[in-house]
């Protein structure tokens, strides 16, 4: 049994009960990948409503955060792409969904700025395209023109890890990292679903890629329990 | 879309010449993702993915796919020596920086000045822009690979792109099933003309001027 000193590791359960209607998520994982299954399913199983979802994308239609998009539980997006989910595409066709899209690293950097407490970001990608430009602040620097992009935030961050320890340091399974760490920073409470939860001092602390300062609750995960599109 | 798959490779094969030895090259969906298979055996060349893997070797054998281990479209890859795993900030901190040598993917339309139309088709179909932006307005050579004509026979090499943008004055080269052109400052230049096209196909084919001289080559 592992000693649960900091009072983190918890249950799907109550991990739930600070997921509501209208709440802001904001989610890891990259077309699903490194995104938390039990806590995907567990919000589709409370039918919570009205989800403000921030992430790179929004999965596939039963992958990942799609499994929530394509069933009607968010009201907004704000993501880099959402092709991969036609279910997606439809709701925002039929004006049932908002989507709001960003450059996905300008989304990567805003969630990162929103983590560490800066202001905004001044970014050139997009500056010459209205559609990304519409309306934003350009702030020039030394003769170049840049966009003020705001920071992320959310009230729920929710990852997927490979392992973490009882205070909350993660490492990450591959490429199932991307948006996860930036994530884990940028939510007011963070709830990471692990594969494995050791003891304390079994990771290395070279390797741990998120601190445990930003992971305020951890749950064990199940696994991964849907079909990858490939398979 | 519906091109066959020797056009698609043949396509993918003029691509992986452009690539040399100590790259970092990005690589979109589609035909791009075949570029690997012709690449010169023993080229040192790092493949970058967006979503947070520098260094992505060939498709695993089936059954050895690692769910964790994949591209930026979703499908299981391998990573070479000397690859390494990042988050997303970072994997466009690369491409902001302007690391990646090449980028090579694929467009609904581009323009006589370069402008690359590859994220929205109006009342159709509005996937987003993904990481398209930064990769066509910070990569040092954007390459694109694409049908020459959309399928109702419209050119997709346009004097000023209909559909919304990506990015502006961003392609270097344009490979299509009809030629290779170059973006150049002046314009339009045909550099290879694919068999069994002529020239004249290629013009016909082509909303835009073309410019060429006498070393264009027919490539087979």
């Amino acid at each position: 049994m592992i000693e649960n000193r900091y009072n983190k590791i918890s249950t799907l359960e109550d991990a739930l009960t600070h997921i509501n209607d209208g709440t802001t998520v904001m989610f890891g994982g990259f077309g699903g990948i490194g995104s938390p299954p039990a806590l995907i399913d567990g919000l589709l199983e409370k039918n919570v409503k009205d989800l403000t979802l921030i992430g790179n994308d929004t999965g596939f239609p039963n992958i990942g955060i799609g499994k929530l998009v394509s069933r009607g539980h968010a009201k907004k997006c704000i993501v880099s792409h959402i092709g991969s989910n036609p279910v997606a595409g439809q709701l925002m066709t039929d004006g049932k969904m908002e989507i709001e899209f960003s450059p996905q690293g300008t989304l990567a950097e805003r969630i990162r700025a929103g983590g560490v407490g800066l202001g905004g970001i001044l970014v050139d990608v997009g500056i010459d395209n209205e559609i990304v430009s519409n309306g934003k602040q350009i702030i020039p620097v030394d003769g170049t023109n840049y966009l003020l992009e705001k920071p992320l935030t959310a009230d729920i961050s929710i990852l997927f890890a490979k392992k973490a320890d009882p205070f909350g340091n993660l490492v990450y399974d591959k490429s199932a990292r991307n948006m996860n760490p930036l994530v884990a920073m940028a939510g007011k409470f963070t709830i990471a679903e692990v594969e494995e939860i050791v003891p304390l001092g079994e990771l290395d602390p070279e390797e741990i890629v998120t601190p445990g300062i930003y992971v305020d609750m951890i749950i064990k995960s199940r696994g991964v329990n849907w079909k990858w599109v490939w398979e | 879309m519906g091109m066959g798959v020797d056009v698609r490779n043949r396509i993918a094969k003029r691509a992986a010449q452009e690539v040399k030895d100590g790259m970092i090259v990005n690589l979109g969906i589609g035909i791009p993702s075949l570029v690997p298979n012709h690449l010169p055996e023993g080229i040192n060349v790092m493949i970058h993915a967006e979503n947070g893997i520098l260094g992505i070797g060939p498709s695993p054998e089936k059954g050895s796919e690692d769910e964790n281990i994949c591209n930026a479209a979703g499908y299981p890859v391998t990573t070479v020596t000397g690859s390494s795993y990042f988050d997303s900030s970072i994997a466009f901190g690369m491409i902001r920086r302007g690391y990646i040598d090449i980028t090579i993917l694929g467009s609904l339309q581009v323009s006589e000045k370069g402008d690359l139309a590859n994220w929205i088709v109006p009342g159709k179909r509005v996937p987003g822009m993904g990481g398209a932006m930064e990769l066509a307005q910070k990569a040092k050579k954007v390459i694109v690979l694409m049908n020459h004509v959309d399928k109702h026979g419209n050119s997709k090499i346009v004097k000023e792109c209909s559909l919304p943008l990506t990015s502006k004055s961003c392609v270097n080269l344009i490979i299509t099933d009809m030629a290779v052109i170059e973006v150049k400052e002046d314009g339009l230049h045909l550099l290879e003309v694919m068999t069994p096209f002529t020239i004249e196909d290629v013009i016909k084919n082509t909303s835009a001027e073309l410019k060429w001289d006498e070393t264009i080559s027919q490539l087979t």
